[in-house]
């Protein structure tokens, strides 16, 4: 290569594609003073899978409505899980990578584990849902005669206490493993992203007071203790972005 | 900006004139080839005569130029004896450069600045020349131009130049300034500037009244440049001019996309003196006052506003006043204030990038946002912007948006 | 079939913080080097721009951009006792991945460590007498006046912004006054403090404690550093920790060194490529070079003069373990070296909650803050208290992300309405003082191969048997009283306690502060490098990192994780490369 031709290179901005060596040789290689690549109209945005995918049929969806509700109920104080749709942020999270575990290591074997080492189901996500929700129906039947989604609200109280509590158990899985992550996600889907299905029209954000997907607040930082009431804004915008 | 800010940004600025000037420049400013490889690099032919996204060896040509007619390759100006200039004689090269005809005595399409070229004496066209010979002959074939008929008759040229084109050397204005007389000549010669920066005819001719007053090509609003009472970069010192044109930053803004190309391959490499003087230039000439602007509705600026607070104001600061340096200060920016929206709004959909330079290496971005805002609510912002501008500027449809949208579709592959 | 590559002088496994500063200095120093990075490429328009970048789902709570977990994982237990299992999913650490590693995500917070912490050994043993046989501290074999300049410029590199407290052993007001001597003042003023650190410092002071802003990787405004980098100024978002950057205002790689870095011709980065061994010369005498894998699964072997191992610490033990170099640790008769002295880090915390001020910590940076160093180190006398070392105590304003923080105070349910009305009332009156305590080497403490789980090449994963130790427990028992009592300063309605209960839970969030298993120390039984960061076994093998710490101190790693960087670059650069061989005779 000569001295002109790497000179060029160094100083312009060439497209990323155009410096990578083939795939099929190193995996993907930069510098040789080519400089950093960039493309216009090119960005890791987030991926949010389509308002189609959906995992639950649609009792089991009643169901996860249902203990969703329970654990971020709608109340005298203010909306709860039932008003931000957080069980279509789930519902969504299952069918997708997340539902799948594709990023967890979910080799076994899968011994029970101490409260120490965290989830050791052999269950991604969406299988724990499934199963899990089948062995809670099971349970309520035994108990109350019918399935979760017909128990009075103190009944269902109860039950979810007692998953909490390990004082009640499953057979083919963890019954506190399965707890804890509704109770993960209901709160993820109260607090994430509207653009996930959740925290729908900022509801949780706009309960709690949190301004959201903002980025300055260097005008705040002095703010003394006082009140800042900012509306919060989602990563595709508020109301206010759009003219009636 | 505080003290320490400005001196850590001069002292890159001092180690950016050693290296670019000390080494490379005076060494060999003795000598004719020297004199010409520095009025190529003045002339920017790399840009032109490299296709760069075909990862192209420079000077071999083959770069399509994307005119309002049609897409035009540019020739290999290596001295290759079938496909570049190894035939060509200095008085071949003369003639191209200073009347637009080509060795076998066609007429050249004006893509080629010979309108600017002419400009330039026999002794430059030389110099030239000259480099140009030394240069690795390369065999590459450039692609045949896409040109609807009759523009693909070379003769229709010839009426075009009848109309257009004159044949002259700059003359030396004694009224003026040596530095403004040697920024003239760099501006309208070899730096071919008007060729984006002037506005044009419906036959791509400059319009002498819109000189430097700002020009679109290439889906680009090249802004205007002219530096004197209400021009375009009228707060601009000619410090800053040197800055950007040498370093690639100054407080208002770096050069991206195209401009960038300019600087990373033709200005950096100039003498500060040869800067200076465009400054000196630039900073003479005056302009028209902005005419007055209808009112933008209200519940629009609303709206630009609540969409410029919660996503532009973590770089462009709350006020619009940005960050020197680093973030354009959008309350007097050119490209936001310009007649035609283009850039802004292309910017905003496709995202920009500062070019990296020795000086400044790292290449601040804007990231795109074509998949955030619809048409509408980047109307809303760009008229926002223009409402907020020193020189306030009328307000933006969404159909001009959405045209840009569908042209950066089409010729990048869509949103991403 | 493994492929056979061209040779380089010097080929850097992992490209993070350290192997961005090692591939800095030896190309300047005109040497061909080789980058390999395991993750892809990431930069600051493309992959967490300001307009996706403050998402809290997708990059705190789905890891999108920690390590791949699925690729390979850590497993762990408490003791020996236990079966260690994978850590399915990360929780109380998270380890970076592709370009610029964990110091994408990191939040800024830019500490030296103290010189009584380079020689923790001989320091405590000379004032308090001999520590417990378990105890496995060790000194540096490097000292803070030799780390000085190097700890001065990555501040510079990183324009931290900070109130520096001793310039020159003149004593500057508003700094820390236990800091160890430095050259310069920091390169930039302190971050502005908020609301919370108003009320930490004043409740400090008034118990006779001397508080200083905390020393910060984001910018207090615009800054060039020495490579003409830009890095422009902080806007307090509160997405700094777990999070990239959008605005160019958290030093990290790729802000203050990589877009300089990729202008030389003399340096070439692979991403996608994950390194598998480090190869040896059939004496054993000398690394040849790296075998590593594409993305395709395609092997190769790139032959080179030199070796750098720059992966996070947990790699950088796995490495050498999967590649036979070094004697791994044995915990039954403390002999070996690789995988020992194991350490991390022993919080505690106490909330404060407001009535009639709002503490709005959505307001923040990842180094926004305010610390207090008289209970770090050495800096109060520990005669009878059972233990060695301490932390800082400090208010940080990093964020309130609504997903991950909702304290509430004691008594109030995990779940249901009033946890949810408790969240509603307290989430912008609460702030938090936490305790950042030291964590002590001990010898049942250590890394080594899992005998069960492999990763997706079929390797053992790494093994980590780790609990909190009498040390720990003393020491966070001392001092919790003491956040408690500034926190009880702070003029909120009530505080709640978080002490350090139980054992070490791999589960919840702590901190990404893994220590130890590649140690530097003074001689070859006791460390894997000399005090140049140079293997013992293998001269021409460096290793970067946190690994080297023979024992965590009671501050944030990467300070000194940088300043090690530059001092074993400078060796190489000025000894090692006119004289290649040890640099310090075993």
């Amino acid at each position: 290569m000569n001295i002109e031709r790497r000179r060029v290179l160094k100083t312009l901005f060439l497209a990323g594609t155009a410096l990578a060596a083939p795939q099929w040789v190193f995996g993907r290689e930069y510098g040789r003073g080519q400089g950093v690549p960039w493309e216009p109209l090119t960005g890791d945005i987030p991926y949010h899978g389509t308002l189609e995918e959906r995992f639950f049929t649609s009792q089991e969806r009643e169901t996860v409505a249902a203990v969703f509700a329970i654990l971020i109920p709608s109340d005298e104080d203010g909306p709860g899980a039932a008003e931000a749709e957080a069980v279509t942020f789930i519902d969504r999270q299952l069918a997708g990578f997340y539902g799948a575990a594709q990023h967890w290591y979910m080799k076994g074997p899968f011994p029970k584990g101490a409260a120490t080492q965290g989830y050791q189901s052999e269950h991604p996500p969406a299988q724990l849902y499934r199963l899990g929700l089948r062995e809670l129906d099971l349970h309520c039947e035994r108990e109350f005669g019918v399935p979760f989604r017909r128990l009075s609200e103190d009944d269902r109280h109860s039950v979810l206490e007692g998953l909490d509590n390990e004082e009640i158990e499953f057979t083919d899985l963890s019954a506190k493993t399965f707890f804890d992550l509704m109770l993960e996600n209901v709160i993820e889907g109260f607090f994430s992203d509207p653009i996930y299905g959740g925290n729908r029209d900022l509801i949780g954000w706009r309960y709690v007071g949190f301004p959201g997907a903002r980025y300055d607040y260097r005008e705040f930082v002095n703010h003394n203790g006082a009140r800042l009431d900012l509306p919060p804004v989602g990563l595709m915008g508020r109301p206010a972005w759009v003219r009636n | 900006m505080n003290q320490k800010q400005c001196l850590s940004i001069s002292a890159a600025l001092a180690a950016w004139a050693l290296t670019s000037f000390a080494t490379e420049a005076q060494e060999l400013a003795s000598s004719q080839v020297a004199k010409g490889r520095y009025l190529t690099q003045a002339g920017d032919c790399m840009a032109c005569h490299t296709d760069f996204d075909n990862d192209g060896i420079p000077y071999a040509g083959g770069r399509g130029l994307e005119t309002p007619f049609g897409v035009i390759y540019t020739p290999n100006l290596t001295p290759d004896d079938e496909t570049g200039l190894g035939r060509w004689s200095r008085d071949d090269f003369y003639r191209a450069l200073n009347e637009g005809i080509g060795r076998s005595g066609e007429h050249l399409y004006p893509a080629f600045p010979y309108p600017y070229f002419t400009h330039m004496p026999r002794e430059d066209t030389d110099a030239i020349y000259d480099y140009l010979r030394t240069l690795t002959p390369v065999r590459a074939e450039k692609p045949e131009n896409d040109l609807p008929f009759p523009l693909s008759l070379r003769g229709s040229i010839l009426g075009w130049k009848t109309l257009f084109f004159e044949d002259e050397e700059l003359r030396r204005d004694p009224e003026q300034s040596e530095a403004w007389n040697r920024g003239r000549y760099l501006v309208d010669g070899p730096g071919h500037c008007g060729a984006c920066h002037t506005g044009k005819n419906f036959l791509g001719a400059d319009l002498e009244e819109e000189y430097l007053r700002g020009g679109t090509l290439e889906h680009w609003f090249a802004p205007n440049i002219r530096g004197g009472d209400n021009g375009g970069i009228s707060d601009w010192s000619e410090r800053d001019i040197v800055e950007f044109l040498g370093a690639g930053r100054a407080p208002h803004t770096a050069p991206m996309q195209r401009m960038g190309e300019v600087v990373a391959i033709s200005t950096q490499n100039l003498e500060r003196s040869d800067l200076s003087a465009i400054a000196t230039y630039l900073k003479s000439l005056d302009d028209r006052p902005e005419p007055e602007r209808e009112d933008i509705e209200t519940e629009r600026l609303e709206v630009g506003e609540a969409i410029y607070f919660d996503s532009c104001a973590a770089c462009h600061d709350a006020d619009l006043t940005g960050v020197p340096y680093f973030f354009a200060p959008l309350v007097s920016s050119n490209k936001v204030s310009a007649e035609d929206p283009t850039t802004v709004i292309r910017v905003i959909l496709e995202g920009a990038r500062a070019v990296a330079t020795d000086a400044a290496p790292t290449p601040l971005s804007m990231p795109p946002f074509a998949w955030k805002l619809n048409d509408d609510q980047i109307a809303d912002l760009v008229s926002f912007l223009r409402h907020r501008s020193n020189r306030p500027a009328g307000s933006v449809s969404a159909s001009q948006v959405s045209e840009i949208r569908n042209y950066l579709i089409e010729h990048q592959g869509g949103e991403r | 079939m493994a492929r056979q590559l061209p040779g380089k002088d010097v080929v850097i496994i992992g490209f993070g913080w350290t192997g961005a500063i090692m591939a800095e200095q030896l190309t300047d120093a005109g040497l061909e080097v080789l980058a390999l990075e395991r993750g892809p490429w990431r930069d600051t328009p493309t992959h967490f721009a300001t307009t996706f970048a403050q998402d809290e789902l997708r990059f705190y709570w789905r890891h999108g951009m920690f390590q791949e977990a699925s690729h390979d994982t850590v497993t762990f237990r408490n003791n020996e006792e236990q079966m260690a299992l994978p850590m399915r999913r990360w929780g109380s650490f998270l380890p970076g991945n592709g370009v610029g590693g964990a110091g994408v995500h990191w939040n800024g917070q830019t500490f030296r460590f103290l010189p009584s912490d380079f020689v923790a050994r001989s320091h405590n043993e000379e004032r308090y007498g001999r520590l417990p046989e378990e105890m496995t501290v060790q000194d540096y074999g490097v000292t803070y006046d030799e780390l000085e300049p190097h700890f001065d410029h990555f501040e510079k590199i990183c324009g931290i912004s900070g109130q520096a407290g001793n310039v020159n052993g003149e004593r500057v007001e508003g700094g820390n006054p236990f800091e160890g001597m430095r050259s310069e003042h920091y390169p930039n003023p302190p971050m502005q403090m908020t609301f919370s650190q108003d009320r930490f410092m004043a409740s400090a002071r008034q118990l006779g404690l001397d508080p200083f802003p905390g020393p910060s990787a984001n910018m207090s405004r615009a800054y060039t550093n020495p490579l003409g980098m830009q890095l422009a100024p902080c806007t307090y978002c509160g997405f700094c920790e777990k999070y990239g950057c959008g605005n160019y205002s958290k030093a990290s790689p790729q802000t203050t060194i990589i877009p300089a870095l990729m202008r030389r011709e003399n340096f070439v980065l692979r991403t996608h490529s994950e390194v598998i061994a480090i190869e040896k010369s059939a004496d054993g005498s000398r690394a040849t070079g790296v075998r590593y894998v594409d993305s395709q699964g395609d092997e190769y072997v790139q032959p080179a003069e030199i070796v750098i191992l720059a992966a996070y610490p947990l790699q950088n033990t796995r490495l050498l373990l999967l590649s036979g170099i070094g004697e791994p640790y044995d915990p039954q008769d403390g002999t070996g070296v690789v995988g020992k002295n194991y350490c991390y880090q022993v919080m505690s915390s106490v909330n404060v909650f407001y009535d009639d001020h709002y503490t709005n910590e959505f307001v923040g940076a990842g180094a926004l803050g305010a610390v207090v160093d008289n209970y770090n180190g050495d800096n109060f006398d520990h005669s009878g208290l059972g233990f060695i070392g301490g932390g800082y105590i400090a208010c940080w304003t990093t964020n309130t992300r609504p997903i991950e923080s909702h304290p509430v105070p004691d008594g109030v349910p995990g779940w249901g309405s009033e946890w949810k009305q408790a969240v509603r009332e307290n989430f912008l009156k609460t702030t938090a003082v936490g305790l950042h305590g030291a964590s002590m080497a001990h010898r049942s403490n250590y890394l080594d191969l899992d005998p069960v789980y492999t990763d997706r090449w079929g390797r053992p994963l790494l093994r980590m048997t780790y609990d909190f130790t009498l040390n720990d427990r003393l020491l966070t028992a001392h001092i919790t009283p003491f956040v408690e009592e500034i926190a009880r300063g702070m003029g909120g309605r009530e505080v709640k306690v978080n002490r350090r209960r139980g054992s070490y839970d791999s589960k919840p969030y702590q901190t990404t502060h893994n220590t130890g298993g590649t140690i530097m120390g003074e001689s070859p039984s006791d460390s894997v490098t000399n005090r140049y960061c140079q293997s013992w076994d293998l001269p021409n093998l460096f290793i970067t990192g946190a690994g080297l710490f023979p024992q965590n101190a009671g501050y944030n790693p990467t300070g000194t994780v940088g300043a090690l960087a530059y001092w074993s670059a400078n060796a190489i650069i000025n000894t090692y490369l006119a004289r290649p061989g040890p640099l310090v005779q075993s």
